[in-house]
């Protein structure tokens, strides 16, 4: 795809943290877990990383996502902060939703996350519904919906696609294709191999990227967003990835294939990104690990923070159930 | 020493049972929904019945609970039995229309021409921090359209007995399993006994003089936790699973009430406009002077269900609150 901005030392660097910061997130969330810290069901992205960090960082601060039960980078690449996310995970007062949503509803409306939602295939009508406001107020805002190959075939996105054509929305339809739904493979839910064909048959454009990639997703949504700065109307835009966990954490994966059980085999988006940065971007080692400890600082801190509150207390079940 | 002991029967694997069942007794029965092909569910619920059947009548969907929801009613009018299964109870909210204004309304609206016999199941109810998404109990929803049946069993052989009746139903029929059950066992039937518990019985499942407390799903084991203690307090508590919502055995339940004179509805379901409210307005409407003090309902307050533990905890209906307020009940009244 044309006009792909190359990626300036700054923002490489932005990148660089970032995916270590949703990384490392997601190890010491599965870690928790293990350990009985997380009540409920987590779902990680581990291995997707280039998904959530390439394309939130490719978007401008004031615009929106909205994003699904595996929601912990998308919310973190678009900004929230991982204490009180970790927080939620843990179920305490300071988390983003008082302890009430857990993993699946975490939501930093002032950074424009929109929430990681349970329903699978409602992130593409909502995120036209951002769309309509930003068009409605004519304020410049972008909203992109992240969703998976399992929810393309759901009737919201397929709807969503269709008016936001129509309307020309100024929203960008994020598929990560992680090979698997829940537990069944992509042939299951998804009988053609580019998901983003199907945008030409709703009538605006569609891109199949690398989402192992950071440098592919970041120039896909960049071009993307342009198009949308210029008054074009959606964008598809596929990202082949790939899901190293579970559906869940704890899900056995009996399913797997034998290629897909092979972690030899696996592209780590991390390491791939580190090795473009040194050879393409002429960024140091050193300057690749200073980024790598602010993560890791950030994380350890978000840890400490969580583990360290107490249980929320009972009186905010009932707040917040209306305005 | 070797026991001879009955195998037990765990509560998902009553589903796989009644479901194999099903399907070997009748052709015509399909299996359809997320995953419940070869990876055998997610909670193996489903487990052999792909590799068994094959998978002309054991299919995966895609995720779209509308579109496989309606499919299957159209299937069932033309001479299929589908069972169709949707993940988690929150998610019938997706295939409303198909139930609501197809499922249940087709036989009437087409003159009584065609049947239904659609048996969708689905874990849903609490206890599991599942969040607001996961954990509801939307049984008052379902039980509201005259055309579609609903079960809720509380343990594996009901799940077994009522799940194997639904599939012989010409009806649409909803079953509402509980995800905090799932792993919970009883003796099974045996292997080769056809065991069927029919639609629309309500099971007392602890007789008492004193009290008549009516319970729902998973809620049913902490009322008999609840009776067991009052029991320590000389109360005598008669405990009754109504194991169908829609319809309901009333006469089960007026029975019982018009010996304790007395009626505690517990669910994991919000009170307004619930089948708590449907249970005590239809005691009242049969028998208005039966009750010699004010019916009580237990249940959430009307809020969503919270995520952590402690909240969903506080949130539910307790053994202990059942106890408190049985006795506050019969204190009042002497
Ligand atoms: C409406 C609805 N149906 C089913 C589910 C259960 N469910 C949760 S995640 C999932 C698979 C989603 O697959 P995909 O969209 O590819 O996202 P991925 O899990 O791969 O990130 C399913 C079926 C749900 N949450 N919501």
């Amino acid at each position: 795809m044309s006009g792909s901005a190359k990626l300036c030392k700054h923002k490489a660097i932005e990148i660089h943290q970032k995916l270590w910061e949703v990384r490392l997130f997601e190890l010491r969330a599965a870690e928790l877990y293990r350990e009985g810290h997380l009540p409920g069901f987590i779902h990680l992205s581990l291995g997707q990383e280039a998904c959530a960090v390439g394309a939130c960082l490719a978007l401008e601060e004031k615009d929106f996502i909205t994003s699904t039960h595996r929601g912990h980078g998308h919310c973190l690449a678009k900004g929230a902060d991982p204490r009180f996310m970790m927080a939620e995970l843990a179920g305490k007062h300071e988390g983003y939703s008082k302890g009430r949503g857990g993993s699946m509803h975490i939501a930093d409306v002032s950074k424009g996350v929109l929430g990681a939602n349970g329903i699978v295939g409602q992130s593409a009508p909502l995120a036209c519904g951002a769309a309509l406001t930003a068009q409605v107020k004519n304020t410049g805002q972008a909203a992109l919906a992240f969703f998976g190959e399992g929810a393309s075939g759901s009737g919201p996105v397929h709807e969503a696609m269709n008016i936001a054509a129509i309307w020309k929305l100024p929203v960008i339809f994020f598929c990560e294709v992680n090979r698997y739904a829940e537990l069944s493979p992509y042939s299951v839910h998804v009988p053609i191999e580019r998901l983003s064909e199907r945008s030409k048959s709703y009538g605006f454009d569609g891109f199949t990227v690398d989402g192992s990639n950071v440098k592919a997703v970041y120039n896909a949504v960049s071009s993307a967003r342009q198009k949308i700065r210029s008054g074009g109307g959606p964008v598809l835009i596929e990202a082949k990835t790939h899901r190293w966990h579970g559906h869940y954490e704890g899900d056995p994966m009996h399913y797997l294939d034998d290629k897909d059980r092979d972690s030899s085999q696996r592209m780590d988006p991390v390491v791939m990104f580190e090795a473009a940065c040194a050879l393409e971007l002429g960024i140091n080692t050193e300057e690749l690990s200073k980024s790598k400890e602010n993560a890791i600082t950030l994380i350890d801190d978000a840890v400490s923070f969580a583990l360290g509150l107490g249980a929320a207390p009972t009186s905010v079940i009932s707040e917040d159930v209306y305005a | 020493m070797k026991k001879n002991r009955q195998p037990a029967l765990k509560y998902y694997s009553a589903v796989t049972r009644a479901l194999s069942e099903e399907m070997r007794r009748d052709e015509n029965v399909i299996l359809i929904g997320e995953d419940v092909g070869p990876s055998g569910g997610i909670f193996a619920q489903t487990k052999g019945l792909h590799a068994e059947f094959g998978p002309s009548r054991v299919r995966d969907t895609p995720i779209a609970e509308a579109g496989f929801t309606s499919l299957a009613v159209g299937a069932a009018m033309t001479g299929l039995r589908p069972i169709v299964e949707v993940g988690f109870e929150d998610f019938l909210t997706a295939c409303m229309d198909p139930i609501v204004n197809q499922g249940a309304k087709l036989r009437y609206m087409l003159g009584g021409q065609v049947r239904v016999p659609v048996t969708l199941y689905t874990f849903g109810s609490g206890g599991l921090s599942a969040g607001p998404q996961h954990s509801q109990s939307l049984a008052a929803w379902f039980a509201h359209v005259p055309g579609v049946k609903v079960i809720q069993p509380s343990s594996a052989r009901d799940a077994l007995g009522l799940l194997k009746s639904s599939v012989r139903d010409d009806n649409f029929v909803i079953c509402l399993l509980c995800k905090s059950l799932i792993g919970s066992k009883e003796l099974a039937p045996s292997a080769t006994e056809d065991f069927l518990i029919p639609i629309g019985q309500a099971e007392v499942k602890k007789s008492g003089s004193d009290v008549t407390i009516i319970a729902l799903g998973a809620m049913v084991k902490r009322a008999l936790a609840a009776a067991d203690i009052l029991k320590t307090d000389g109360i005598d508590a008669e405990v009754i699973d109504p194991r169908t919502i829609s319809p309901l055995d009333m006469t089960t339940i007026l029975k019982s009430v018009s010996k304790t004179n007395t009626l505690i509805v517990v669910h994991e379901a919000m009170s307004p406009c619930g089948i708590g409210a449907e249970i005590v307005a239809r005691v009242c409407e049969t028998s208005p002077s039966v009750l010699r003090s004010a019916p009580v309902r237990i249940t959430p307050p009307f809020a969503p269900s919270p995520f952590a533990p402690n909240l969903e905890a506080d949130y539910l209906p307790s053994v202990e609150k059942i106890v408190m307020k049985a006795k506050l009940m019969l204190e009042d009244r002497r």
